[in-house]
């Protein structure tokens, strides 16, 4: 009963959180409205048994909420994140669309026939969960992580203003690198 | 498959949630202890405090002098999240405790314990910078960011430091952890983590050497507009959780509650309190991490230095299983 209330309350939590993100009028406000509705729903999942997963959800949101709040004051033209301002835009073109999502989704879940649960859960959802995620494709997730970090790697290098040159010379002899930003290990 | 939670020859008992308070009990204890022995020690070195009182009094005279001081006010602040800000610390400092268990006694025996640990540090992160912006005041923002910048070079470390012990022991559970390390600590044989692993600690307590965000050079940064109760409340969590940090650093490093002689929870507070004490004298020991510098020194030395120690503990795990 108790745990009924906490785990209902908790998702309004969720919800209003995330309603909100599109109501307040601070940059701040709304980040943080965002990772109040992950916090709320980290927790969701700790009530379905998922300890590592909601706990992770909760850690990997806060941080990037909080990397979102150094970003979105350093590279926002004319720092529109310092002074009040509206987090919607499009705005008829959105609430049309999430409604007719809301009720495509709900038709269907109310005309669905849910089917009875068949077994019981297994003792460690988490593993469980992890094998019928990753089970038969650890070989595949193996290489593919890999080949991920070098795109993004790459896509950075190429990205980048300054090339090695730039750093050290155009022999790659110059030492320490020539950095706008002097680094901390004298490199 | 192995057993998620290795067995453990010492019994742990989770005490009722009202037990809870007790714990914070213990945490206030320490952070005054922590803030006494800090006052004592800039007495030594001669600072001048700014009341009446000096030397390991201090902490009362300036709560005695905070809790009278009218609170400042700033245009257009941000109010609500100034406040969940500077009050969060203490919070966060609590919620870290409730999985370090006292010899056999542990508030909430999670299995993911170490993670829960490390989310609630993380939750450091947004409560910094939110006293910093709330206040919407420039020396402060600055000073949030400085937090910000540091939390870039510190927080990847400190999670690979915490995946150490976690790996040694095959499990995220603290009491595990703690059970694990039978006749030798993992401080003595994983090092780099451990030192890692307080950097951190002294990290997200805003001590020390990563003091600059809270710096005189920004008139206080982060807290600069705080005043009052407010500041005391902030204060308060900077020191509760150099001592949490501590307390965790007892069943993840330091063999938990064993030892001679004394019994289990004993151990664990003589422990911290060791801990707590090196973490509050290096604070006048170490430069200041300038946190643009810092950013590098924590991506260029600090993460591979601790990953190469988790390799060397994977691969010890792997030749013992």
């Amino acid at each position: 009963m108790l745990s009924d209330i906490a785990f209902w309350g908790i998702g309004l939590v969720a919800v209003l959180g995330g309603a909100a993100v599109f109501y307040v009028d601070s940059m701040a406000r709304a980040t943080y409205a965002l990772a109040l509705s992950f916090v709320a729903v980290g927790l969701q999942v700790l009530f379905l048994q998922q300890n590592y997963v909601g706990v992770v959800t909760i850690l990997m949101m806060v941080m990037e909420m909080a990397i979102m709040a150094v970003y979105m004051v350093m590279f926002m033209g004319m720092n529109p994140a310092l002074m009040p301002m509206s987090m919607v835009h499009s705005n008829k073109t959105a609430i049309a669309v999430a409604v007719t999502t809301f009720l495509v989704l709900a038709t269907g879940i109310l005309m669905v026939d849910w089917p009875a649960r068949r077994g019981s859960p297994p003792s460690d959802v988490t593993m469980a969960l992890g094998e019928s995620l990753m089970g038969p494709k650890m070989l595949v997730m193996a290489v593919i992580s890999p080949v991920m970090v070098a795109t993004i790697v790459a896509g950075v290098v190429l990205a980048a203003h300054r090339t090695r040159y730039d750093r050290f010379g155009d022999d790659l002899k110059q030492r320490p690198a020539d950095d706008p930003q002097p680094g901390g290990v004298g490199r | 498959m192995a057993d998620p939670t290795p067995m453990t020859d010492s019994p742990i008992t989770t005490v009722a949630p009202g037990w809870a308070i007790a714990a914070l009990g213990i945490l206030g204890a320490l952070a005054v202890t922590a803030a006494m022995l800090d006052g004592a020690l800039a007495a030594r070195a001669g600072g001048k405090p700014g009341g009446t009182m000096g030397g390991p009094v201090r902490p009362f005279g300036e709560a005695a002098r905070l809790m009278r001081q009218r609170r400042r006010t700033t245009v257009e602040a941000d109010r609500l999240l100034w406040r969940l800000g500077g009050a969060g610390l203490l919070v966060v400092a609590a919620l870290m405790v409730t999985v370090v268990p006292l010899g056999e006694w542990t508030i909430f025996d999670l299995d993911v314990g170490v993670m829960w640990f490390n989310a609630m540090d993380v939750m450091v992160w947004a409560l910094v910078w939110l006293t910093g912006w709330g206040a919407n005041s420039a020396h402060s923002l600055v000073g949030g960011y400085r937090f910000l910048a540091h939390g870039l070079g510190y927080e990847l470390p400190l999670m690979f430091a915490l995946v150490a012990p976690a790996i040694a022991a095959e499990t995220l559970n603290v009491r595990a952890v703690a059970a694990a390390q039978e006749g030798l600590w993992f401080a003595v044989w994983m090092p780099v983590a451990f030192l890692v692993y307080l950097l951190g600690v002294a990290a997200f307590s805003v001590w020390g050497p990563f003091a600059p965000a809270i710096g005189t050079d920004v008139s206080g940064g982060a807290r600069a507009e705080l005043s009052g109760v407010d500041r005391l409340v902030f204060e308060a969590g900077r020191y509760a959780l150099l001592a949490a940090g501590a307390a965790f650093a007892v069943p993840m490093f330091l063999g938990g509650g064993a030892g001679p002689l004394l019994p289990g929870w004993a151990w664990v507070l003589v422990k911290t309190v060791a801990l707590l004490a090196v973490l509050v004298w290096l604070r006048r020991r170490l430069p200041a991490f300038r946190p643009d510098k810092f950013m590098e020194v924590g991506w260029m030395l600090l993460l591979p230095a601790v990953l190469l120690q988790d390799l060397v503990v994977a691969v010890i795990a792997v030749w013992r299983s």
